[in-house]
């Protein structure tokens, strides 16, 4: 089979419109709101996400047929475990600070519905290798909102980018941006121009 | 007026199908239905119909504000007479006022109706003009120094996020003044709080004074531990929001709404009762210290129990719900005083939490009339 079919092709783009984590299935909400309130940990958040997401997914994809399907939630919470574990020790090893305003939310990646939610739904009955597409079209899926609202949120919030300071006015931050209640609002726009311009009814 | 109606007959081709003018038919419509009662009758059915319709109800909202922005006008020239030392005359404090205020209430307008009327016409809607309420609501419910443009950020938040989004007029859960007012509390609370906020501090085309650097105006809510009551709280001689200051402009403002039936006497009533209750039961606990009364007169109490908390939209619709609303926005309004020291005003976020719960109370009232009346049927 070639690495790139048509099939494959679409197990890595469906994510990223049609079948998107957030904009359309409407999970992982919870960490999307906390992490977002400034850039920086917005990108690690979506990286570790991609990361864990896609090797979790290969993981599961090679030993699919050793699973007795009984236990087979408990089986892919061990190796999600796992990964989470491996991610949080190196962003604690090489990003102290950032994993420091992550705090429990890289750990609570391991609760990440859409993690759960394609380990169930791809990993259990594809192969690897799509698995592997699947997984980091669902991550960049993720991450992009992530990228999004966490922009707006600090460049409005704080007046600065990444750290950076860009506008240097104490009028110009608005309190309401550093708050989850507005990540919220954000995301809903957000899902709201999807509909609008992106979204196509199959 | 008979000459409005022509001239309105004679434009009105020119904003129907295929007219040079159709692309601006919402804003033609919104004004025509503004200014006449549409003749338009129903032609399938039998229809009950008021004599007054929304617009005409809006209006009389607009008519009761008039005392309190009148008088929150005034205000707003005495504290800057008193801050600044000037020996103002009343029609100088009256101007001065006047001058600070409109700027708000052009602002609000400008941007609310904008948003309204150009949504309209993207959905090739009718204009429904909710916002001729909210436009006057909001600017006295915002501290005078507040600068124009976060004001305009906060009305095109309240239209958008909190009215249009939900259906628009009729459709909305939260009050949208009192959202923009929460967007405006939490998002520039350096500018909504504190001692700089109330009073305004530079003259404005000769008018006023110049306010020295540092005066406190804060408000009484703010430090009540050393306020002392006096009449000048109930006249509404006192910093504070543009319009909620005078308890006799307000209740002024009551009294129409009483008497055309627009606003529910229950849901007035018993936002009172809540809050008296609460300020008696919070003074005999020694938690405040200030008597009950200087909680009813002190604040937005009086401007939100009359104006926001009757809201026909957010408020419950059921006879039996109204009382239960009215009265937890009260005792919810004191509470948040009393108990959080973040927040020395309460009415805001009372109202908002009791918006939200209006539906689920008006579904236990109705379940609990079917209930009732299921079992006088001996249906079980």
């Amino acid at each position: 089979m070639a690495l790139l079919s048509k099939q494959n092709k679409e197990a890595f783009t469906n994510p990223l419109n049609l079948d998107h984590p957030i904009l359309v299935q409407v999970l992982g909400i919870c960490s999307a709101l906390a992490v977002t309130s400034q850039l920086k940990p917005a990108i690690v958040m979506g990286l570790a996400v991609t990361v864990i997401t896609a090797f979790s997914n290969v993981i599961i994809s090679i030993i699919r047929n050793t699973i007795p399907n009984r236990i087979r939630i408990v089986v892919q919470l061990v190796v999600v475990a796992a990964l989470v574990t491996i991610v949080s020790q190196v962003l604690k090893a090489y990003v102290y600070d950032v994993s420091v305003q992550l705090s429990v939310y890289v750990g609570l990646i391991i609760t990440n519905c859409i993690l759960m939610g394609r380990l169930e739904a791809f990993a259990m009955q594809n192969k690897p290798w799509p698995s592997f597409l699947d997984g980091v079209g669902n991550g960049i899926g993720y991450a992009m909102i992530l990228v999004v609202v966490g922009a707006f949120r600090e460049f409005f919030g704080r007046g600065s980018l990444l750290g950076f300071q860009i506008i240097d006015c104490k009028d110009f931050n608005n309190g309401m941006m550093t708050m989850p209640a507005m990540a919220l609002i954000l995301v809903g726009c957000v899902i709201w121009i999807h509909r609008a311009y992106f979204y196509k009814e199959k | 007026m008979k000459a409005i109606r022509n001239y309105l007959n004679k434009i009105k081709p020119n904003f129907e199908e295929g007219g040079k003018l159709h692309a601006f038919r919402s804003l033609f419509d919104g004004f025509e239905t503004f200014l006449y009662v549409p003749n338009t009758t129903s032609t399938k059915g039998v229809h009950i119909h008021d004599a007054i319709d929304s617009k005409r109800i809006m209006s009389m909202v607009v008519i009761a504000l008039m005392p309190a922005m009148l008088f929150g006008m005034y205000n707003v020239g005495y504290q800057n007479a008193i801050a600044s030392g000037l020996d103002a005359s009343f029609m100088d404090m009256f101007i001065f006022g006047f001058l600070a205020v409109l700027p708000k209430i052009l602002v609000s307008y400008i941007v609310g109706l904008g948003i309204e009327f150009a949504w309209a016409q993207w959905k090739g809607e009718e204009i429904q003009e909710g916002f001729l309420v909210s436009g006057i609501l909001i600017p006295l419910i915002v501290p005078v120094n507040l600068p124009l443009w976060m004001l305009a950020i906060a009305v095109a938040f309240a239209v958008v996020i909190g009215k249009e989004i939900f259906g628009g007029t009729g459709m909305n859960i939260f009050n949208p003044a009192l959202m923009a007012r929460a967007f405006l509390f939490f998002a520039y609370p350096q500018k909504m709080t504190g001692d700089q906020a109330w009073i305004a501090n530079s003259p404005i085309f000769g008018f006023g004074g110049q306010v020295p650097d540092g005066f406190s105006g804060a408000t009484p809510l703010s430090h009540l531990d050393s306020y002392a009551f006096n009449m000048d709280a109930v006249t509404g001689l006192i910093p504070g929001s543009i319009g909620e200051t005078s308890v006799i402009a307000i209740a002024i403002g009551a009294v129409i709404l009483l008497y055309t039936g627009i606003a529910s006497w229950k849901t007035m009533f018993s936002v009172f009762a809540g809050g008296i209750l609460a300020g008696l039961l919070f003074e005999s606990l020694e938690m405040t210290p200030i008597h009950w009364y200087e909680h009813i007169v002190l604040g937005g109490f009086c401007f939100g129990a009359v104006f926001m908390a009757t809201d026909p939209v957010t408020s419950c619709r059921t006879e039996c719900g109204k009382w239960i609303y009215g009265f937890l926005i009260g005792v919810v309004a004191i509470v948040v005083r009393v108990m959080n020291p973040g927040f020395p005003e309460g009415m805001m976020l009372a109202i908002l939490l009791m918006n939200m719960f209006a539906p689920t109370i008006d579904y236990f009232v109705v379940d609990r009339n079917i209930t009732k009346r299921l079992k006088r049927g001996g249906n079980k």
